[in-house]
């Protein structure tokens, strides 16, 4: 095997052209952090970098509810006020959702499938670095005074030069370009990865739920992202160099950014919840003690779901103008989809009936998403009803659906997934006192806060206004929802709170014996928390479930009975000289230079040059540098034939230039 | 060798990982054309004052560069298939008429778009004017990539590191150029062949 | 295909090949490019000679051929394995019902 390595290190070491340097060797604290190719680390970057987004959309939701306490609200004008809804919307979906999913799906997918890391190491770095240059520049539209102010989906014609002068379009368009190609590229990896990685024995019908819905997440992300990188490319023409697509003072059709949009918007939907959904159903059959009911009913309706997610986007465009057939047709197609989601709903309850239900904070967490969501799943039938929804377009009760989806579903679900998965990650629990407290505080907030909304807006409060009129009935359900988003406040607080207590509380102590909640899935194998290099040896999967099967069986009289204990069962993670890919310092080279291309188009197009010299530059030494550094504390182990690692590491070095190009070159 | 026992057992296809990235990049292409090609129908009528698609539209001079194009793929999978038999000499031929014909098919977009530019159809002409541009414009940048990814090939072969064994990058520029290609029988037929609208 | 390349990958492809081992020669390729071509001629041809309403559907069906075998053979979807097929094909069908319903919506078939 080590010929092989040295076969293919050949065309870069020996000579040593210009550009091509050796490998990072680590050297510990943050530069670790910066050229890591490991998917647990860039899983943990992913979730720091989504919960800093979290508190600038929650500081952006509190400045909102404040101007909408009472009537004629002056806390901020109306200017103002148009950025920050649109900011909010677009850093809790794009900044804080969808990098939380992909925190979840780094860290775990390659553990659950028993994997050693993902298929293309460097570039799951360069996805989540590239999704952190496009989070940053959006924000930075802050710093220039100019954000972006025509709401998330960004409707033209408001969104042209002629309603929108400022740049703060530009950054919508040209973030979410740089914030899209990082989901591209991270979901062509993950796929990859599924397909390809799988532990021996693991079929795809024997993945974990969570695993499945990942995937199915990955493929609407695949076929979704490219269409939103067209739209958001007219959007960003028309605005800078004259074209005419949406401009209907020359003839041009801004329907045609609602189809684009929402082509893209309505799988994005499901982008957002399906990762919650799966976290949902590995928390439930644990703290049930009762396998998922319904196994493949849970996996062909994420499925379902992400097909009919394709046929129902003008659901969006009901008043739009878009004709009686167009509109009876999605009218139908939305309200087939509620089907598959239902089926999901029963097996959650199907799940729980009749289990030993332990109702610590995760599972809390996960009933609050089957019961949140469900309101929110109702809410948006009635909106399927275009009837009803002409009635319902733009008012509060809009607002109030889509947040109790995707506060109550998307992000309630990453709560229960950060208590049952705490220490795996970290090595220790999350408190379960505060926990609750959290819990809770979070519930009854979101609750107060979104419930009323259902009120104000069938009795006519229009969204996206920056104040109101006394006298119109809005007074009282404004004052409460302002409530209730401080007490969501506190209980963010609590979490906040619980992190730091439960860190300082472990300190000094061993960390968490495996398996501390008697779980099910192959990520529980290892220790807590997981060693670098995951897994001592493959494991041979043969059932669902595989963990909880190697701890529990039967007996003669089908009780079911301990045969061994989860520390026989796990494994001790001290293997040694286990080859693991190098970290590179390319894909943060990489991703620095798209913000720069994003700046020259604003502002002076010479700005372009570096940037696009820096990405260059970065794709060249990518491709040049060498697979593995030998000397490095990653370097070559003398028994590393029949691990992954090799495989990766040699798949990787091949060549994978023709993506990256590909992804620098559209943003060019 | 153990390896055979990691192709086979359920955990993977069995293919190489490279490979499938591309082809699933290919598939996630194929909506990014579809959306550029849409936005091009539905403008394709709304060209106000400005020359009308039927009016400015040159075929014989395209259907030159489309066979020129057409004809890069033959010579894409020559090369290709050169490599694969261990003939480096062929090889670099074949890479080289590729990226030739390429640049030809990419100097001919440049004429047809000065050519019209000429006739009064600027990019901010008209809606049609904007979706032409832009459409065949991201055609060309692919193209254009495509050329790149080629001369690096040919580079990678004069240093002698691309030999029999890594046939498969050839292999990949080779799916991300046909895949080109057939977007062009494409735009080919629907945009240029079936009548567009005069003035 | 006893080549003693090492490498795990090099053996995981030549095991794949070896499975389809009846790779087109070059003049299978010449013969494809060939009748490529006739079908470009073809194509052209409906520039100058008028066939009426027939137009279309000819133009639509030849151009299919002509995707077919570029993807068939060029790109080696005959011979390789199914899942890559199935990737296109996915993105195929996809964009092709996808974008038919927007342009639909935007009554394209009826205004032109
Ligand atoms: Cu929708």
């Amino acid at each position: 095997m080590s010929e092989q390595t040295a076969e293919l290190t050949v065309g870069g070491d020996a000579a040593q052209p210009l550009g091509v340097y050796s490998r990072p060797k680590g050297g510990g604290g943050w530069r670790d952090w910066i050229t890591t190719v490991d998917h647990k680390k860039i899983g943990i970057l992913y979730g720091g970098a989504a919960l800093l987004f979290f508190f600038v959309g929650g500081f952006e939701a509190l400045l909102i509810r404040l101007q909408l306490a009472t009537p004629n609200g002056t806390v901020v004008g109306a200017d103002l006020y148009n950025q920050i809804y649109t900011m909010h919307g677009v850093t809790m979906v794009f900044l804080v959702i969808m990098p939380m999913a992909a925190a979840f799906a780094n860290y775990l997918l390659p553990l659950q499938i028993g994997a050693r890391d993902v298929a293309f190491p460097r570039l799951n770095a360069l996805s989540f670095w590239v999704f952190l240059a496009g989070g940053l520049f959006l924000n930075c539209a802050w710093l220039f005074g100019d954000a972006p102010d025509g709401g998330w989906f960004a409707y033209s014609p408001n969104t042209g030069v002629s309603f929108s002068p400022g740049h703060g379009m530009d950054f919508y368009a040209i973030g979410l370009q740089i914030a899209g190609i990082g989901s591209l590229i991270s979901a062509m990896n993950l796929i990859v990865t599924v397909l390809n990685m799988r532990a021996p024995g693991m079929t795809l019908f024997k993945m974990p739920v969570f695993s499945w819905m990942i995937l199915v997440v990955q493929f609407l992300l695949l076929f979704a992202v490219p269409v939103i990188t067209v739209a958001l490319f007219l959007l960003l023409f028309d605005r800078n160099f004259g074209s005419n697509f949406f401009n209907p003072e020359m003839g041009g059709d801004p329907l045609l950014w609602q189809h684009l949009f929402w082509i893209f918007g309505h799988p994005e939907v499901y982008i957002l919840i399906l990762p919650s959904f799966g976290i949902v159903s590995e928390v439930i059959p644990t703290f049930a003690r009762k396998p998922i009911f319904g196994y493949e009913f849970m996996v062909f309706s994420g499925i379902a779901i992400g097909f009919m997610g394709w046929g129902v986007w003008a659901h969006h465009m009901f008043v739009s103008g878009i004709g009686p057939i167009s509109v009876g047709a999605f009218t139908l197609s939305t309200m087939f989809i509620a089907v598959p989601t239902g089926v999901k709903i029963l097996n959650w309850l199907a799940t729980m009936w009749g289990g030993k239900i332990r109702l610590n904070a995760a599972m809390l967490f996960a009933t609050g998403v089957v019961s949140m969501f469900t309101i929110g799943g109702l809410s948006g039938v009635t909106h399927s009803l275009s009837p009803a929804d002409t009635q319902q377009t733009d008012t509060y009760y809009i607002v109030a659906h889509f947040h109790y989806v995707i506060f109550g579903g998307a992000l309630l679900g990453f709560f229960a997934g950060f208590y049952f998965w705490w220490p795996k990650v970290f090595g220790h629990k999350l408190g379960e006192t505060l926990g609750k407290w959290n819990f809770w505080t979070m519930i009854v907030g979101f609750n107060v806060t979104f419930g009323p909304m259902h009120i104000l807006g069938l009795n006519g409060m229009s969204r996206r206004i920056d104040t109101y009129s006394p006298g119109f009935g809005f007074e009282l359900w404004n004052m409460v929802a302002t409530i209730g988003v401080f007490i969501i406040a506190l209980g963010v607080l609590f979490f906040v709170l619980n992190v730091i207590l439960s860190a300082r509380r472990a300190r000094g102590l061993p960390p968490e014996p495996p398996d501390p909640w008697d779980a099910r899935s192959l990520e529980w194998f290892t220790p807590n928390p997981t060693p670098v290099h995951n897994f001592d040896e493959d494991i041979e999967v043969s059932s669902l479930d595989e963990f909880w099967h190697r701890k529990w069986t039967t007996d003669e009289n089908g009780k079911v009975v301990r045969k061994a204990t989860a520390a026989e069962v796990c494994q001790a993670g001290d293997a040694e000289n286990v080859h693991l890919p190098s970290p590179s310092y390319w894909p943060i080279v990489m991703s620095a230079g798209m913000p720069l291309i994003g700046f020259g188009l604003m502002y002076n197009l010479w700005l372009c040059v570096p940037g696009a010299a820096l990405v260059l530059m970065a794709i060249y030494a990518w491709v040049f540098e060498p697979p593995d550094d030998p000397d490095g504390p990653f370097g070559h182990g003398h028994d590393d034939h029949d691990d992954h690692g090799d495989a990766e590491a040699g798949d990787e070095s091949a060549s994978d230039e023709g993506a990256p190009q590909e992804e620098a070159a559209s943003v060019e | 060798m153990s390896s055979d026992a990691h192709a086979v057992h359920d955990g993977g296809t069995g293919l190489s990982n490279n490979k499938l990235l591309m082809w699933v990049f290919l598939g996630s292409e194929c909506l990014l054309f579809g959306g550029l090609i849409s936005a091009y129908l539905i403008n394709r009528n709304r060209f106000g004052d400005g020359p009308a698609p039927g009016d400015i539209f040159d075929i014989p001079f395209t259907s030159v560069s489309s066979f020129v194009l057409l004809m890069s793929s033959l010579t894409m999978v020559l090369s290709l298939s050169a490599l694969q038999r261990g003939d480096i000499r062929n090889n670099r031929i074949w890479l080289w008429t590729t990226a030739l014909l390429g640049a030809l098919f990419i100097g001919g977009q440049v004429y047809e778009f000065t050519t019209f530019l000429r006739e009064g159809l600027g990019y901010t002409t008209s809606p049609f004017s904007s979706a032409f541009f832009t459409l065949t414009g991201f055609h060309g940048v692919h193209v254009s990539l495509g050329i790149v990814m080629l001369m690096s090939l040919l580079i990678s072969s004069y240093r002698g590191t691309l030999r029999k064994e890594n046939s498969e990058t050839v292999e990949i520029v080779g799916l991300y150029w046909h895949f080109v290609d057939v977007v062009w029988i494409f735009i080919f037929t629907v945009i240029y062949l079936v009548p567009s609208p005069t003035t | 295909m006893s080549t003693d390349t090492p490498t795990t990958e090099a053996t995981v492809a030549e095991a794949h090949d070896d499975e389809a081992h009846d790779h087109p020669t070059d003049a299978k390729y010449v013969r494809i490019a060939i009748l490529l071509a006739v079908i470009t001629a073809a194509e052209v041809a409906t520039y100058f000679v008028d066939i009426g309403p027939a137009l279309i559907p000819t133009l639509m069906v030849m151009m299919v051929v002509k995707f077919f075998y570029v993807a068939a053979w060029f790109m080696h979807l005959k011979f390789d394995s199914v899942v890559f097929t199935r990737f296109f094909v996915t993105g195929l069908i996809l964009a092709t019902a996808v974008y038919c319903i927007a342009l639909t919506a935007s009554e394209f078939w009826s205004k032109g």
